[in-house]
Formats: structure tokens, C-alpha cells, sequence
């Protein structure tokens, strides 16, 4: 039986094989799904902003990218997990209302999905696929089967990545 | 200084209640002379809620709703989000266009004007509202809309909110035409400083 585990906003969860991680319906906020192919220890953190340096307070360190990134590999490894095979995969990100004069705070999308890639070229995690950008939500689903990543759209169907 | 949302009283609560009410109240009566109907109102909710609650809030994040954002500016900075679910959404334009029976969950580009008109009216009064309560000069960006996820659309202001603490403010009401409850959502979201700037005004200093 495959657990089904819900990660909230600003959550992070790492769990051992057999399970699924589900994070429902991402807008601007990136879900960083990770994956250790010899145990099949998953992770996923769904972050909403790019650093906890920006923010006034930084308490909750599942809300940044560089502070939940961090957290969820030590998770991981803590459950078992082999640090040096984790693999990356990316969604989310998304700019949900197009603005003509663009602030940097409507653009967070964008600085979101940077901000993740940079903590994970940091941490020496490779990206293997992402499904980022655009201007519309997804729920993910994360199997710790094989790390495939499900991706669920309104109006863009279902994809696997 | 950092707001802290749980630290609020009673009465600065109160305030914010009160706020969104008259706000929610006139966008409601501005709705009702355009689609010239008698619509009631149910007292808003005014709830402070986690990020991650938002989804259990959120009767079904994954839901397309209709979302309207608009930008203010002047004496206070921030976004203002009124968030309708599509049957909502579909039965405003049907009453706007007062001959339209579609239940249709797509909309033709016409429809989505409307819907833009419709956001641009309701948050208008919503801040014009706020505006002369507060004798504070606000002004709106023109609006944008975005049929998505619940829980992405959600995603804009919960960010917004996220970099000031952990919590959202939420203030939810709902309104009825006859027998069809539509349910209507609107946040406000002040940058940093102008929810200060706000409950100064009106007289519940932090």
C-alpha cells in the first residue's frame, strides 16, 4: 500500500519507500521534489519564497528556498537516504496574474525558481526535469517508486516528468 | 516594525471585521444596481489563518475559481484579490447580461470583460469604501483576471503575506440573489507598512 502524504504551503516532508508526496495546486510558490534512487527515500518541500533573507522574519524555514532545500536533504539522510545520489525535479512557479508593470513582488515566481536552483547546484543535487514558468497552477504527485513526478494542470492535462 | 497577525486584539480585529464588512457591503450594493437585483449579504468572516491551513480552507485547492487582482497605490500600497467560484462567475455574468441562462464553465472573451468589469467595480467600491472610512487616498490598478487552481491563485497574496509573517488575513463573504448564493472571497493585502498606516487611521494602534 502507498501512503498518500499531503505537504502543505510552506511545508517540507521526506518519507521512505512505498509512499507518494502530493502538494496541491502551486501557483507561484516550487515544489522541489527529491529522490534517492538505491533506498527510494522521497522528499518534497513547496516553498514560497526564494530566500529567507527577504523576509522580516525568518521563524518557519519550510517557507524559503534556501532554508527548506537544506532542511529536507538533512531529513532525507537522516531516514537513510544516500546525500550524494539525490536527484531534482522542479515545478511550479508559475506568474498567476500578468502585470504590465511588473513588480519584483508579482515576479516571485521566477526568483523562486532560480533561488532552487541555485541552493540545489550549491548542495551538488542535479535537476533531472522540471515543469516551471508559465501562467498556470499544478498539483504534483511525487512516487517514490521511480521518482516519476505527476503533474496535473487545468487546461494543460496530465504530465509525467 | 513587523506586524504580527496573532498579536492582534479584540479590538484591532474587530476593526479589520468592521473594515471588510462596509468594504464587502458596497461592493455588494455597487453589484446589485448593476445587475438591478436585491442581493443580501451574510457578515464577513475575518479569520487569521496558517499557510498551511490555506488548502484545508480551501474547500478543494484544486478547483478552478475565477480570480480578479488589482494593484493599489497612493496613501496605502498593496493588492486587493476578489476570488469567486465559477458557478459564482457564471451566474454574475448570466445576471449581467440579465437574458444569458448558459451553465457553461468556459468563457467567451465578451464574458471575460465582463467578469474583468464586474472585479473592477466590486474592489473599486471595496477600496472606495475603505478610502472614505479612512480619509486615506487609494487608488487601483486596472484589474486582472485568472481562472486557475484555487490554491494557486491563493499562492499570490499567501506570498504577499508570507513575507511578513505566517499567517494570512483572510476576510470571506457571501452573498445572495434569491435563492443563488454566490460565494465571494476578497483579500486585502497592504504591503509592509500600510496595514500600520491603516489601523492607526483608525484609531487601534499597534
Amino acid at each position: 500500500m502507498h501512503e498518500n502524504i499531503k505537504v502543505g504551503m510552506a511545508d517540507y516532508k521526506a518519507t521512505s519507500h512505498p509512499s507518494i508526496l502530493v502538494t496541491l495546486g502551486l501557483g507561484s510558490c516550487v515544489g522541489i521534489a527529491l529522490y534517492e534512487p538505491s533506498t527510494r527515500i522521497i522528499g518534497l518541500a513547496h516553498i514560497m519564497l526564494p530566500t529567507s533573507k527577504i523576509a522580516k522574519a525568518a521563524v518557519n524555514e519550510a517557507k524559503f528556498a534556501d532554508t527548506a532545500i537544506v532542511k529536507l536533504v538533512e531529513e532525507m539522510v537522516k531516514l537513510g537516504a544516500n546525500r550524494r545520489i539525490i536527484k531534482a525535479k522542479l515545478a511550479g512557479g508559475a506568474q498567476m496574474f500578468n502585470f504590465t508593470d511588473s513588480s519584483d513582488n508579482i515576479r516571485i515566481g521566477l526568483r523562486n525558481i532560480e533561488a532552487s536552483r541555485n541552493v540545489l547546484a550549491q548542495l551538488g543535487i542535479p535537476i533531472v526535469s522540471e515543469d516551471v514558468g508559465g501562467n498556470h497552477g499544478r498539483t504534483i504527485e511525487l512516487y517514490s517508486d521511480d521518482g516519476k513526478l505527476l503533474i496535473k494542470t487545468v487546461g494543460f492535462g496530465i504530465n509525467y516528468i | 516594525m513587523t506586524i504580527n497577525f496573532n498579536e492582534l486584539n479584540n479590538l484591532q480585529l474587530d476593526v479589520l471585521r468592521e473594515v471588510g464588512n462596509i468594504g464587502a457591503g458596497n461592493a455588494v450594493s455597487a453589484l446589485a444596481k448593476m445587475v438591478n437585483r436585491k442581493i443580501d449579504m451574510s457578515v464577513p468572516k475575518v479569520k487569521i489563518l496558517e499557510f498551511n491551513e490555506i488548502p484545508d480552507m480551501l474547500n478543494a485547492p484544486e478547483e478552478p475559481v475565477v480570480g480578479i487582482l488589482l494593484g493599489m497605490t497612493g496613501d496605502i500600497t498593496g493588492h486587493i484579490l476578489f476570488m469567486l467560484d465559477k458557478k459564482s462567475a457564471r451566474l454574475l455574468v448570466n445576471m449581467l447580461f440579465g437574458f444569458k441562462e448558459s451553465t457553461s464553465e468556459e468563457f467567451d472573451e465578451l464574458e471575460m470583460s465582463a467578469i474583468k468589469e464586474l472585479g473592477n467595480i466590486m474592489t473599486g467600491s471595496y477600496v472606495a469604501a475603505l478610502s472614505m472610512l479612512t480619509n486615506l487616498k487609494i487608488l487601483c490598478s486596472v484589474p486582472n483576471v485568472a481562472i486557475d487552481m484555487a490554491g494557486a491563485i491563493l499562492s499570490v497574496p499567501a506570498i504577499e503575506f508570507g513575507m511578513l509573517g505566517e499567517t494570512v488575513l483572510y476576510i470571506a463573504s457571501e452573498f445572495n440573489e434569491g435563492d443563488n448564493k454566490v460565494i465571494g472571497d476578497f483579500f486585502l493585502i497592504p504591503d509592509l507598512g500600510s496595514y500600520e498606516t491603516l489601523l492607526k487611521t483608525l484609531g487601534v494602534i499597534i
